[in-house]
C-alpha cells in the first residue's frame, strides 16, 4: 500500500512556487480542440488570465470555470482573454466545455504532462494535477498578478477583476504621461 | 453599483429583506433558483429565521449560472419583477419550491397563484426588465468572494463551513459577538 509518507518520500517535498509578478510569462504552444492550437504569445496586445485548475468536471454549482463562464463580459470589458488550463486531454475538455456551455478554451497540458504548469511552477507533483493558480499577464507578456489558491478552495474572480483594473489604470496613466510630455515639448 | 462593506451586509436601500435592517444578526444569501444546493439550503434559511425571529435580518442576491441553469435568469428576474408587485418573498418560496419547473410558463402560473399581475409579470421578464438589477447582483458577489452558490454572509463574513443547519447556527451565535440566544 502506498501512503501518504511514501508519496513524500517518492516526490520532492520543495514545490517550486509560482512565477512571481515580473516574470516573463513562459511561451508555449497547447491544443485547445482536439484539432486545434493555441500559442500564449499570439495574444500579445492584450492582457491575458491564465486559469490553471485541476480537473474537468468538479461539482457544478461552486465549479471555478463555471464561475469565469459567467465572467466572460466583464473580462472583456477590461480588454482581456480568458484561458482555462488543466492536464485533461482535448477530449475530455471538448466533453466538458459543451456540458458546461463554456464559451471560452480549454488548454490540454496533456503531453508531456503537465510540462507548461511545471513551467509556471504549480505542477503538484504527488497528485499528477496542477495547482488551482491564476496568472494576469499584462500586454507585452509579463506576469502582472498570480495566485494560488488551496487545491479545494474556488479562489473566486475578485481577484482577477482588481488585477485587470489595475492593469487598465496603468495603461491610462502610461498615455497620460506622453501626452503631458508631448505639451511639455 | 453596490460597493463597500454593502457588498457583504444587506442594504435596505435596495435589497429585499426579511425582518428588521436594525437586526442583531443579519444573514445575506447569493443564491440561483436553478441551483440544486441552493434549493436544499432553502428550508434551513427558514428554520434559521423561525429560531432567530426578529433577531435576524435575512437578504437574499442573485447569483445565477445561467449557462449551467438555463433557467436561472429569467427565473432570477421574475422574482424582482413579482418585487416590484409586492411579493418577491412569495415568488422566492414558490421558485425555490419548483426547481425542476422554472420555464417561463411555470414562472407566469407562480404569478398567478400569487395574485400578482402574471402577464405584467413575464412580459417584464421576456423583455429582459430587471436583468441589469439582477447583473448588477451578480458583480457585486462576484466582488465580494461569492464563488458558488450558495454563499452566505453572516455579520458581512462569508460563512465557508457546512450548509446544514447546526452548524450554521453555531457561527451565527458565534459571529453575533456578545449577543446570546435561546
Amino acid at each position: 500500500m502506498i501512503t501518504e509518507t511514501r508519496y513524500q518520500d517518492m516526490y520532492s517535498k520543495s514545490r517550486r512556487a509560482a512565477l512571481a509578478p515580473g516574470t516573463d510569462a513562459p511561451d508555449f504552444t497547447l491544443r485547445s480542440t482536439p484539432d486545434q492550437w493555441l500559442t500564449l504569445s499570439e495574444f500579445r496586445g492584450e492582457p491575458v488570465v491564465l486559469a490553471f485548475y485541476p480537473a474537468d468536471w468538479s461539482p457544478v454549482c461552486g465549479d471555478q470555470m463555471a464561475l469565469y463562464n459567467e465572467m466572460l463580459k466583464e473580462f472583456q470589458d477590461l480588454g482581456a482573454e480568458l484561458i482555462g488550463i488543466s492536464v485533461d486531454g482535448a477530449w475530455c475538455h471538448a466533453a466538458f466545455a459543451r456540458d458546461r456551455k463554456l464559451h471560452f478554451p480549454l488548454l490540454a497540458d496533456f503531453e508531456p504532462k503537465g510540462a507548461v504548469a511545471r513551467q509556471y511552477g504549480v505542477y503538484r507533483e504527488k497528485d499528477g494535477v496542477s495547482e488551482r493558480a491564476l496568472f494576469v499577464i499584462d500586454d507585452e507578456g509579463k506576469i502582472h498578478w498570480s495566485y494560488v489558491s488551496p487545491l479545494g478552495v474556488n479562489p473566486g474572480a475578485n481577484g482577477i477583476l482588481t488585477a485587470l483594473e489595475d492593469l487598465q489604470n496603468k495603461k491610462k496613466g502610461k498615455q497620460d504621461d506622453c501626452r503631458t510630455k508631448t505639451y511639455a515639448a | 453599483m453596490i460597493a463597500g462593506p454593502k457588498l457583504t451586509l444587506p442594504d435596505d436601500d435596495r435589497d429585499h429583506i426579511q425582518r428588521s435592517i436594525d437586526a442583531p444578526i443579519a444573514l445575506l444569501e447569493y443564491g440561483d433558483y436553478e441551483c440544486p444546493a441552493c434549493g436544499q439550503t432553502h428550508p434551513i434559511v427558514k428554520a434559521i429565521q423561525q429560531q432567530f425571529g426578529d433577531d435576524l435580518c435575512f437578504a437574499f442576491r442573485n447569483f445565477p449560472l445561467t449557462n449551467v441553469h438555463p433557467h436561472a435568469e429569467h427565473a432570477a428576474e421574475a422574482a424582482e419583477a413579482a418585487g416590484n408587485q409586492g411579493n418577491f418573498w412569495g415568488m422566492h418560496d414558490l421558485l425555490f419550491e419548483n426547481q425542476d419547473a422554472l420555464q417561463d410558463e411555470a414562472l407566469a402560473e407562480y404569478a398567478a397563484a400569487l395574485g400578482l399581475d402574471h402577464i405584467r409579470l413575464i412580459r417584464e421578464v421576456l423583455s429582459g426588465a430587471y436583468a441589469g438589477r439582477v447583473r448588477e447582483d451578480f458583480k457585486s458577489g462576484v466582488r465580494a468572494g461569492v464563488n458558488g452558490t450558495p454563499t452566505f454572509f453572516i455579520n458581512g463574513q462569508r460563512y465557508d463551513g457546512a450548509r446544514s443547519l447546526e452548524p450554521l447556527l453555531a457561527a451565527m451565535k458565534q459571529r453575533s459577538g456578545h449577543y446570546v440566544i435561546l
